[in-house]
């Protein structure tokens, strides 16, 4: 059995599973400390179906936490950029388009030094010790405690990127990580370096994080593996996620979908997922996410992740409702977040939430009723209209065309919409609807990737594409993967014009779903809905 | 001075950034690094002025600026700031002339970006036009030089402080030659300023109109969006009515292989398009091929001729439209290739003799993109 655990800004939600099929379901308050709520979400899923620790075969965590702490630009370390490349780049140092707020809340430093390669492996111009040194000397007595270091073409030669990392890591110690563009992105300057400082600004977030998670599975006896979820879907262990947080950004979306489709069987629809600060808006065609394409913009900074394409909009569960005396109702942005099981009026407390709203309409069951009942309908009608005319808005703008598109409605949130979309049509309301991101993520996939440097015969470019594929299909099978469902999802080829042979380094990624479970199936017939058909991708 | 031409702004760039990728048919340089550059000047030393070629008088003189090399070199080394500016000063010195304005040797890509930069910080107006009506690969490949304005004297400047100054005479080939040379050892970009010319010169042998056509397709392009309109539409509508006319719609489908190189200066490979093979759409089953050299150069399905340089060939992301140059195509995306016809000024005999399918080393002659598919999809 796998479990499989979404923590989200508002709510931490955990599912059992065995093979596709949900034995259990919760949802628990997301703690500050983020453990807690673990904790408590697997006590609550032991009472509602007990499992011997040494039954569950891996846990699965998906978290937005890491994005979340990126947008709302909060708990990020003070973040160094230093590039490699002088004289060339000067005429955009790092930072450059960043939003302001961002820049402040990692106290960003941009630093310029000689360094870098040519596309033929030429330097710019050598890399200068002391000249690092000196910058090294002027991050200290900025208080930064995270580097990023980028270099012209280190994805085809990381040499000074390394060595300039050995100088940093010298004069400013082992508590200082140094994050390198070269194992983060590919070709594009600016892109790679964008995502390599917002990796910095996160590694000490992602340090106590990522221990305070494997704390709170070891704590309840499961000796199992733990992974995190990638952008790509896939899973990666807990000691790359302690290095690489930025590599989390996407799981969030993306499990949400994949979950959304196994749980209502489309494999073409908006999803629709409200949690407790935003509903997120994606769309599935033909069962995969469908992609942002050349601009992918992060809390306002461009990067070249692959991601899902995905509209937010400041509605959720959480979200603060304003509004009275015959003035028109605001919803949000601002959330409760985690908050929200004290401070909205339901759970006895002073902030009205969208929940409230719900709860008063009768479209949930939750807290206490009674604290909502003085609302005037027409308030609650006007505010639950307006939360449907943004949601469906937002959905219309995800559209490419006319044609129609089931609604998925997902996540915790999604007692807030109505039974259908004028306009769009109905809302489909799959069960187990509230813990899509979990089930996502415990159906997550398991990737093999190659990242070698092949050399190219001339008229041999076919056969060796088709050897590092096969190798990629080959280590996600040895990994786990169920051989009928691997395919290709990513391919990379970067020629090395210095070096002879025609050599290429060519990256290539395969994925596919995990093996399902060895459990035996029979003794748990009749625990919980099941979940139809097989993965949708 | 006389009050002429309008006013850009940073807010227009954005548009023209992705009109500028559209007409790069697939080369150019990816525009958002130019469009930073601008972003930066305009806010340092102010908005730019825009001038049609009718509003230069025939005596004027007139210095092209770009930026020459591999796209995928491009995004990765970024230049150092001054080398434009440097490049046409020195120019403006070998010639004892100054410039009265600079004008666009390329509209697609980066090199709708880096007159702007020049504009901007000199103070010099830009006109809108230029000499190739979307990109092309090599510095001989202008309209310009078509009807008889010679490349050089040209300046080549590098980010270390250098440059080259080139002169062949009326052997436009030979200049490109000798600066591609250049443009490798300085590391496969750098900056230049040739086809130093009169304003009657501009107004005989440039294309007009090409820097406002960007920044009108960039805006078709985000209106039918905003509109739920079909971009591709939007786009057929707009270049309806202007000297480009003719749009079609080639292909849809996924991309299944990218084969990419740096080669002599320049970015070569194809792209494997597998078709979405929709039913009732027989017509796009199949896999189409794209040639480049930083640009698209001619598009092929099952060995059938589809569209060849000098028609536009560009590839869209299937639903929004947002362009996709050469050096971002990736495995997996989905996507709608278009053709365009060309302005008649860029099919003429002379025209073929210099960007035509056998100037890219292709066995066979142009054929218009509205002669191969005679209907409107």
């Amino acid at each position: 059995m796998r479990i499989g655990i979404d923590v989200g800004g508002t709510n931490t939600d955990a599912v059992l599973l065995n093979g596709n099929t949900v034995v259990a379901a919760v949802k628990a308050a997301t703690s500050e400390d983020v453990t807690s709520g673990i904790v408590t979400a697997l006590g609550q899923l032991r009472q509602q179906h007990d499992f011997a620790p040494d039954h569950i075969d891996a846990v699965m965590i998906g978290t937005t936490h890491f994005i979340n702490a990126l947008v709302e630009a909060s708990r990020l370390a003070p973040t160094a950029a230093l590039r490699l490349g002088l004289p060339a780049t000067a005429a955009l140092p790092p930072l450059v388009g960043w939003p302001e707020r961002l820049v402040q809340a990692i106290n960003g430093r941009g630093f310029l030094a000689h360094g870098g390669h040519e596309f033929d492996g030429r330097e710019i111009s050598p890399l200068d010790p002391d000249e690092i040194r000196r910058i090294a000397g002027e991050m200290a007595a900025a208080g930064v405690t995270s580097v990023a270091v980028s270099s012209v073409f280190s994805p085809v030669n990381s040499d000074f990127e390394r060595a300039a990392a050995e100088i940093l890591t010298a004069e400013l110690g082992d508590d200082v990580p140094i994050s390198l563009s070269h194992q983060i992105g590919r070709i594009g300057l600016l892109e790679r370096e964008n995502a390599t400082i917002i990796n910095a600004a996160l590694r000490h977030l992602a340090e106590g994080i990522v221990t305070g998670l494997s704390a709170s599975i070891a704590g309840e006896g499961i000796a199992a593996p733990l992974f995190l979820s990638q952008n790509d879907g896939t899973l990666m262990d807990v000691e790359f996620a302690r290095r690489y947080p930025v590599a989390t950004f996407a799981s969030g979306p993306t499990n949400s979908m994949r979950g959304a489709a196994v749980l209502s069987g489309e494999t073409t629809c908006a999803v629709v997922d409200v949690g407790g600060t935003t509903s997120d808006v994606g769309v599935l065609t033909a069962g995969f996410p469908r992609e942002a394409t050349v601009e992918v913009s992060v809390a306002g900074v461009r990067t070249n992740f692959r991601m899902p394409d995905v509209l937010s909009v400041g509605i959720g569960g959480g979200s603060r409702v304003r509004g009275h005396d015959g003035r028109a109702p605001t919803v949000g942005p601002d959330s409760v977040g985690y908050r929200l099981t004290q401070q909205a009026r339901v759970f006895g407390g002073d902030e009205l939430t969208a929940t409230d709203l719900a709860v008063a309409a009768g479209r949930a069951d939750i807290g206490d009723r009674s604290q909502v009942a003085g609302l005037e309908k027409s308030f609650v009608t006007a505010v639950l209209d307006r939360i449907s005319t943004d949601v469906a808005d937002a959905v219309d703008r995800m559209r490419m065309s006319d044609e129609p598109l089931p609604v998925v409605a997902v996540g915790g949130g999604s007692i807030l919409l109505p039974d259908e979309f004028p306009g769009l049509g109905p809302v489909l309301r799959p069960e187990n609807f509230s813990v899509a991101n979990a089930i996502g993520a415990a159906i997550a996939q398991v990737g093999g990737e190659v990242d070698r440097v092949f050399a190219i015969a001339p008229g041999q470019r076919d056969a060796v594409v088709d050897e590092a594929r096969q190798d990629a299909v080959d280590r996600a099978v040895a990994a786990g993967a169920d051989p009928r469902t691997v395919s290709i999802v990513d391919f990379d080829e970067v020629p090395i014009p210095y070096l002879p042979g025609n050599a290429t380094r060519i990256r290539c990624k395969a994925v596919g779903d995990l093996q399902i479970d060895r459990a035996d199936t029979r003794a748990l017939a009749g625990n919980g809905p099941g979940v139809g058909g097989g993965v949708g991708r | 001075m006389s009050e002429r031409g309008w006013t850009l702004g940073t807010e227009q760039l954005t548009d023209l950034a992705r009109g500028a990728a559209l007409l790069g048919t697939g080369g150019g340089g990816d525009p958002y690094i130019g469009r930073l550059m601008v972003e930066a000047a305009i806010a340092e030393y102010g908005p730019i002025t825009v001038i049609s070629p009718d509003e230069l008088a025939d005596d004027e003189f007139v210095i092209s600026t770009a930026m020459m090399g591999a796209p995928s070199v491009m995004v990765e080394k970024i230049p150092k700031g001054d080398e434009a500016v440097r490049a046409l000063r020195a120019l403006e010195r070998h010639l004892g002339r100054s410039a009265d304005a600079t004008i666009p040797m390329e509209c697609g890509g980066i090199n709708s970006m880096i007159p702007l930069v020049v504009a901007a910080v000199t103070g010099l107006p830009v006109v809108d036009a230029d000499g190739m009506g979307r990109a092309f690969p090599e510095l001989q490949m202008e309209t310009f030089g078509v009807y008889g304005i010679p490349a050089s004297p040209m300046v080549v400047a590098g980010d270390h402080d250098e440059w080259v100054l080139i002169d062949c005479g009326a052997d436009n080939s030979r200049v490109e030659w000798l600066a591609r040379g250049a443009c490798i050892r300085m590391g496969g970009a750098a900056l230049i300023a040739e086809y130093p010319m009169t304003g009657a010169d501009v107004k005989r042998t440039a294309i007009p109109g090409t820097l406002s056509l960007g920044v009108e397709l960039g805006a078709a392009i985000r209106q039918a969006r905003a509109g739920h309109r079909d971009p591709v539409a939007a786009l057929r509508e707009r270049l309806g009515g202007s000297i480009y006319r003719q749009l079609r719609v080639l292909h849809e489908g996924k991309v299944t292989d990218v084969e990419r190189r740096v080669v002599d200066g320049f970015t070569r490979g194809t792209v494997r398009i597998t078709g979405f093979n929709k039913p009732g759409d027989a017509a796009r089953a199949g896999d189409l091929v794209i040639s480049f050299q930083n640009e698209n150069v001619i598009a092929l399905r099952e060995g059938q001729l589809l569209a060849v340089v000098p028609d536009l060939i560009c590839v869209l992301e299937a639903d929004s439209a947002e362009p996709i140059t050469s050096e971002t195509l990736r495995y997996g995306q989905r996507v709608r290739v278009i053709g365009i016809s060309t302005p008649d000024l860029m099919r003429t005999p002379e025209a073929l003799a210099v960007f035509g399918p056998r100037c890219f080393g292709l066995d066979r002659d142009f054929t218009p993109l509205e002669q191969l598919h005679p209907t409107a999809d």
